[in-house]
């Protein structure tokens, strides 16, 4: 295993995963922005302006933090957390909206439409959308609207028009939908931020560039404070865009193990999951091949995690080559668990983690025990959990 | 020659026009497709385009949404469309059946498997939403190999290069897509179809089917004037839904529809 990882291929292709599978009509446009991207990508006065932005606007590099107590508490591995929660807007995708913004700015785009679950996508697009001066449609699922009410007010504050759409499950695969119908029908003046590693090429492999900021800076920093590569890396997976960020720059150091952590929901066995990877099989939806929860004439089922923003029936393309490769693990938590994780990391280091979070969290409680002291696991903190306050005073009993 | 080609070639010196309804299978129940497609022949249909429900029907407007929702609802799925379909050709071996849909449910059975179905359905042609050209090669092999018709899409966007592509990978017709955006929005503009079927025409002799926005006889008419044939889908639909406590009359209303857009079709 000496080559070097290139993924994907020139159609988007991550083995048999990924590449192209959307409509005539976004074909151009897709064909364009990928041309946009490939020329922006290399173009030194436009990563001189992102870099700019990432530093002065979102607040990078974001921290590397050694959770001493935590560590000590679970008497194994040293656990740093990459804190991605203090970035701008909470959360790692900013990093990722921040990118696409000024992308969309270079091709003269005037409209910005994103998708989005637990809100964070959607407050952190909103929030672009609004320094740019861009019209901003966010699409999230009635449900979603209703069990993340608080971001969906921080969106209208900055705004941003929020629609509610009632198809299907309510939740962030009809979103996704909708926005895909409002891109096929507004292309000429629209760019579509798509928040996470999925969508039609080449999303996937753009949005996993613009959130490798999180790897490098981790690997930069683990390498500055103990001197070594970490032993692995934790992150929580839905669609998986801060778990590629984190590992993409480590895929090359062999030494180093992934392990992406799904929602288990009420447990896989009970089939209320949202656990394409460790529980689904190959299939195309949104864009692209990859895990899907389906049934078994290929319709897609709905999906339930305690987390907005894990509740999804796919996966990003590169985690389902990582996962055949065997270069990536995926496990996964059920809600009950992830909240031991919440509350755990709440109550010995002081910090809140979001829902989605946690579930990293919980499986390096897990992990942790069985390493020795010596070794070290870096886990994404995604995003910071005020925006689960609601879901958490309501599950324990607690009128807020 | 394929059952569609041989259809257009037989309206083609005949002067008429292709009249392609579009009804989703199973909506809004398995009993309703059957009779509908029989009554959808003799109100002139040239060729039936039978929706197969999927979940997330990404490039549909809610009309075709909410005709899945009620199909799935009564478990419809790929296999009973093909049933369906095997029905159908007991009594009618004449009249082509093209499948729509999406990629999904394929992938599900198996390109191979779904081939071999649809040959024993005796499907003439399958038109998948989801499966541009780049991504289709195994399926126009398998396809092709078993005499159907692999379907493509051609939008207002699309280039010659891709006209070009999709006219000699494709065969029986091309649908022509005639507005930017998902089925059953807006009104198409003639002038604009009218400059792209030129543009069409000089890059592919496939026969073209224009589609999306057919809402009645005098847009049929006008619109078939300029290709080779119209798609009617949410506007059939609509009847359904408007009269779903009362399904013999959202039979005789499609009926009705379809009979007044051939008339001023052939008119």
């Amino acid at each position: 295993m000496t080559e070097k990882y290139n993924m994907p291929d020139e159609r988007g292709h991550f083995g048999p995963y990924g590449g192209m599978f959307v409509a005539e009509t976004l074909i151009p446009p897709i064909q364009e922005l990928n041309i946009a991207y490939q020329q922006y990508l290399n173009d030194p006065e436009f990563i001189a302006e992102l870099d700019a932005d990432l530093k002065y606007y979102v607040g990078r590099p974001s921290p590397l933090y050694h959770a001493e107590r935590w560590s000590r508490e679970l008497g194994g591995a040293q656990i740093y957390l990459k804190r991605e929660d203090l970035n701008h807007t909470g959360a790692h995708k900013i990093n990722n909206t921040v990118g696409q913004a000024l992308l969309a700015k270079r091709m003269g785009k005037t409209r910005i439409i994103a998708e989005t679950g637990a809100g964070q996508h959607g407050v952190a697009t909103a929030t672009v959308a609004a320094r740019l001066g861009l019209e901003c449609v966010i699409y999230m699922g009635a449900v979603d609207v209703v069990r993340q009410s608080l971001n969906v007010y921080r969106m209208k504050l900055l705004g941003a028009t929020v629609v509610a759409v009632e198809s299907g499950s309510k939740t962030l695969k009809d979103a996704l939908n909708e926005a895909l119908r409002d891109w096929v029908t507004n292309v000429d003046n629209t760019f579509y931020i798509i928040g996470t590693v999925a969508g039609p090429h080449p999303y996937p492999a753009m949005v996993r560039d613009f959130q490798a900021i999180i790897g490098r800076e981790a690997k930069q920093q683990c390498l500055d404070q103990t001197g070594r590569l970490p032993d692995t890396l934790v992150a929580c997976v839905g669609g998986g865009s801060n778990a590629i960020g984190l590992f993409y720059p480590f895929i090359d150091d062999h030494s180093v193990k992934l392990i992406g952590v799904e929602a288990a929901g009420d447990g896989v066995e009970t089939g209320r999951h949202s656990a394409p990877l460790c529980a689904g099989r190959p299939g195309v939806l949104h864009g692209n091949r990859t895990y899907l929860m389906e049934d078994d004439d290929g319709e897609i089922i709905e999906t339930h995690s305690i987390s907005a923003g894990l509740d999804y029936p796919g996966v990003g393309p590169e985690h389902a080559w990582l996962k055949d490769t065997g270069r990536a693990q995926y496990v996964n938590i059920t809600d009950t668990e992830a909240l031991e994780g919440f509350h755990a990391l709440t109550r010995l280091e002081g910090i809140i983690p979001a829902l989605e979070s946690s579930h990293a969290m919980a499986y390096t409680m897990k992990l942790a025990p069985t390493m020795s002291k010596d070794e070290i696991i870096i886990v994404s903190l995604s995003g910071r959990g005020d925006k689960d306050m609601q879901t958490m005073a309501q599950r324990e009993g607690i009128e807020l | 020659m394929s059952r569609i080609t041989a259809t257009f070639e037989g309206l083609a010196k005949s002067g008429r026009k292709a009249l392609i309804p579009f009804i989703t299978a199973g909506d809004p129940n398995p009993d309703f497709t059957l009779p509908m497609m029989h009554a959808m022949v003799e109100a002139g249909a040239d060729v039936i385009e039978l929706g197969v429900p999927f979940s997330d029907p990404m490039a549909d407007g809610p009309v075709i949404q909410r005709a899945s929702e009620r199909a799935l609802a009564h478990k419809m799925s790929l296999r009973r469309v093909l049933g369906i379909a095997i029905e159908f050709r007991k009594t009618n071996q004449h009249t082509p059946v093209v499948l729509m849909g999406y990629v999904n449910p394929i992938e599900a059975m198996g390109y191979e498997d779904f081939a071999n179905a649809a040959q024993r359905a005796e499907i003439d042609g399958v038109l998948t939403v989801d499966l541009p050209i780049e991504e289709a090669v195994e399926n126009i092999i398998l396809l092709k190999a078993r005499d159907i018709d692999p379907i493509f899409l051609l939008a207002p966007n699309s280039t010659d290069e891709r006209i070009k592509i999709m006219g000699a990978a494709g065969s029986g017709y091309l649908y022509y897509v005639s507005l930017k955006g998902v089925t059953g929005a807006g009104h198409l503009d003639v002038a604009d179809v009218e400059a792209k079927l030129n543009q069409i025409r000089a890059n592919t002799s496939l026969p073209v089917a224009i589609g999306f926005g057919v809402k009645d006889a005098q847009i049929a008419k006008t619109v078939s004037g300029l290709g080779n044939g119209v798609v009617v889908g949410s506007a059939l639909i609509s009847k359904i839904e408007e009269n779903l406590d009362d399904l013999e009359r959202a039979k005789s209303e499609i009926v009705g529809l379809l009979s007044s857009m051939r008339e001023a079709m052939d008119s």
